[in-house]
């Protein structure tokens, strides 16, 4: 299980999840699931279109991702976002499959890009995995303050004269690199999978940020771990594990809320424990309900 | 005339029985997809209704690997989809946003599953292809009946629950407060969507089915704030951009570079993003010309305050 090509899988299969653990737990923060889910697979009508042209994967696949991200930051400043993102899902989708009835071969390329191929990773494919994810931790790094005040409180991000959309652009472009970084490696629905399910299930078991962004990125780290090692054993695919794995990781998190409640013996309507430090997450609501 | 009407319709379009049955179910289709569209955009559940296109194709691979007809596959795992996500979701967007996130993922884990498994036990890699994006040429006309059945299901579910959808969608307290049950409500839309995404899904590919049932919706409330109008004219472009759509990929079969067709799915999408940029740009000059007042209240309520029921309610994540 550790030797030769393993080695890489391993290797590339845990930067990807500490970067999805960190930049998933803003995605959640501020309500963007959505967007998690429509930039890796716009992403990857660019891959499609650059195969068929001949250029690198990775060059469309960072294009598509970077104008799909633009896209919806610009049209979501003044339409509805979710709609906003679904249109520019469904666009550039419709350009993949137009890219895909030009070209000749496609279908195992096809699902490799969606679900990934963790298990065939070269050591260029290492080198820039770890380059990108370098850089979207030092943005998020960056952006920490204003990135969360935005997320949990954007009035007052605003009166303390933060330029909301400016943030959720920028914030749109971090998920546009992470996309690029991870997409080739690991697939367009596993990335969304680990950005949603992990810090949604940290979420769950803490309110102070720093330490949810930590469970995240543990939580993240240990999904995919699972999920290689029971692919490696039973030939399953990765992206079903990561996938189930998530959703129970999700599901526990819940319970554990459920039990604190029932044995602290307050009924609290927001679904969150109202028993820890008030912190600033805590005080303005953490789960997306300013007070 | 008659040399501009045969290069517009390459001959053999209205003669051709694929054709036919595209315009037939896309149209209808397309229909009931804008119509159920416009509760979905005006709810913010967009992000809901393109998951449970993706789930039913979960379904669809099921359906596929034990051999059973693809439509139930597709109904099946929509509504169960949205059943774990009305189980999951809070009541409030960020909440639900992340349950549907939750469900998403694993369905699309399920998904991989059994396209693995269809792939490796009957070797057939084109299915994944078929399933993902789906093809409007290659509906049995024998399904039609079935289609029109769950079609009138779906239409009736949203006509029913016409207001409280609505009322609802403003303000659950209001809502609660008048006495409208908001969970069922809002279960039951869910129903309806997982219902109209499936058959979308089954007929015209999970790209389009996303595309049918938010693109019109969402360009016709750009249009106006009047849900009844909204959905007149939702209807109008559903059907408009299926229809234009499929005679543009009919004539693209004498198009380069591969000559043998461009995809539908391209050519409704492409319409459907320009319709919606018309109307986004229809709409910013006549707020313009209203001027800064409308401008301001245009995000917010009481834009068609006086009417039965209370305006629609702030576009979530603008600002």
């Amino acid at each position: 299980m550790f030797s030769g090509f393993m080695v890489n899988a391993w290797i590339v299969a845990t930067m990807v999840a500490v970067v999805a653990g960190i930049i998933g737990f803003f995605t959640v923060l501020r309500g963007s699931a959505f967007v998690a889910h429509a930039v890796p697979q716009a992403g990857f009508a660019g891959a499609a279109g650059a195969s068929l042209i001949g250029v690198s994967t990775l060059a469309g696949l960072g294009t598509f991702a970077a104008i799909s991200a633009l896209s919806i930051g610009f049209l979501g400043k003044r339409g509805r976002h979710d709609a906003v993102t679904a249109l520019t899902l469904v666009f550039m989708l419709g350009l993949g499959a137009l890219f895909l009835s030009w070209s000749e071969e496609y279908a195992s390329a096809i699902y490799a890009l969606l679900f990934g191929e963790v298990l065939g990773v070269s050591s260029n494919q290492v080198l820039a995995t770890a380059a990108l994810g370098v850089v979207c931790i030092a943005a998020v790094v960056i952006l920490y303050r204003p990135l969360l005040l935005t997320s949990v409180v954007p009035e007052m991000a605003e009166a303390r004269g933060v330029r909301t959309h400016r943030m959720e652009l920028c914030f749109l472009v971090v998920v546009a690199l992470v996309t690029t970084m991870s997409v080739p490696v690991v697939g367009a629905l596993l990335m969304f999978s680990l950005m949603v399910g992990a810090p949604g299930a940290a979420r769950s078991f803490t309110d102070k940020p720093l330490s949810a962004l930590s469970l995240s990125v543990g939580i993240s780290v240990a999904i995919v771990w699972t999920a290689i090692a029971a692919s490696y054993e039973t030939d399953w695919p990765v992206g079903f594990f990561v996938g189930v794995l998530g959703a129970v990781f999700f599901i526990a998190g819940r319970g554990w809320v459920a039990w604190r409640r029932s044995a602290a013996g307050r009924v609290d309507s927001t679904g969150h424990l109202a028993t820890g430090p008030m912190q600033l997450a805590t005080a303005t609501g953490m789960n997306g309900e300013p007070t | 005339m008659d040399a501009v009407l045969t290069s517009i319709f390459e001959p053999g379009f209205f003669t051709s029985e694929p054709v036919r049955v595209a315009v037939v179910v896309g149209g209808a289709v397309s229909l009931v997809s804008a119509v159920v569209g416009v509760f979905t955009v005006i709810r913010g559940q967009s992000f809901a209704g393109h998951s449970l296109g993706d789930l039913g194709t979960t379904g669809g691979a099921g359906a596929f690997l034990v051999g059973a007809n693809p439509l139930w596959g597709f109904v099946t795992f929509a509504i169960i989809g949205a059943g774990a996500m009305e189980l999951f979701g809070a009541r409030r967007p960020r909440g639900r946003d992340m349950a549907t996130g939750i469900v998403l993922g694993a369905g699309l884990g399920i998904a991989a599953l059994f396209l693995y498994l269809g792939t490796t036990q009957s070797n057939t890699t084109g299915a994944t292809i078929t399933i993902l994006f789906g093809s409007m040429f290659v509906i049995r006309a024998s399904m039609i009946p079935v289609f029109a059945l769950l079609s009138v299901l779906a239409l009736a579910v949203v006509a029913l629950l016409y207001r409280p959808l609505l009322l609802s969608a403003v303000s659950q307290d209001i809502a609660s407060a008048r006495g409208v049950p908001v969970r069922v409500v809002g279960a039951l839309h869910l129903l309806a969507m997982a219902v109209a995404v499936s058959l979308s899904c089954v007929t015209i590919g999970a790209i389009l089915s996303t595309a049918v049932l938010i693109g019109p919706a969402a360009a016709a409330l750009r249009l106006t704030k009047r849900p009844g109008l909204a959905i007149a004219w939702a209807a109008v472009i559903g059907l408009a951009v299926t229809w234009l759509g499929i005679l543009l990929a009919y004539d693209s079969y004498y198009w380069p570079p591969a000559g043998r067709g461009w995809p539908v799915s391209f050519f409704v999408v492409a319409l459907i993003l320009v319709v919606y940029l018309l109307a986004d740009l229809a709409n910013g000059q006549k707020a313009r010309r209203a001027g800064p007042r409308a401008i301001a209240s245009d995000k917010g309520p009481g834009v068609v305050a006086g009417r039965a029921w209370p305006s629609l309610p702030p576009e979530p994540g603008a600002e």
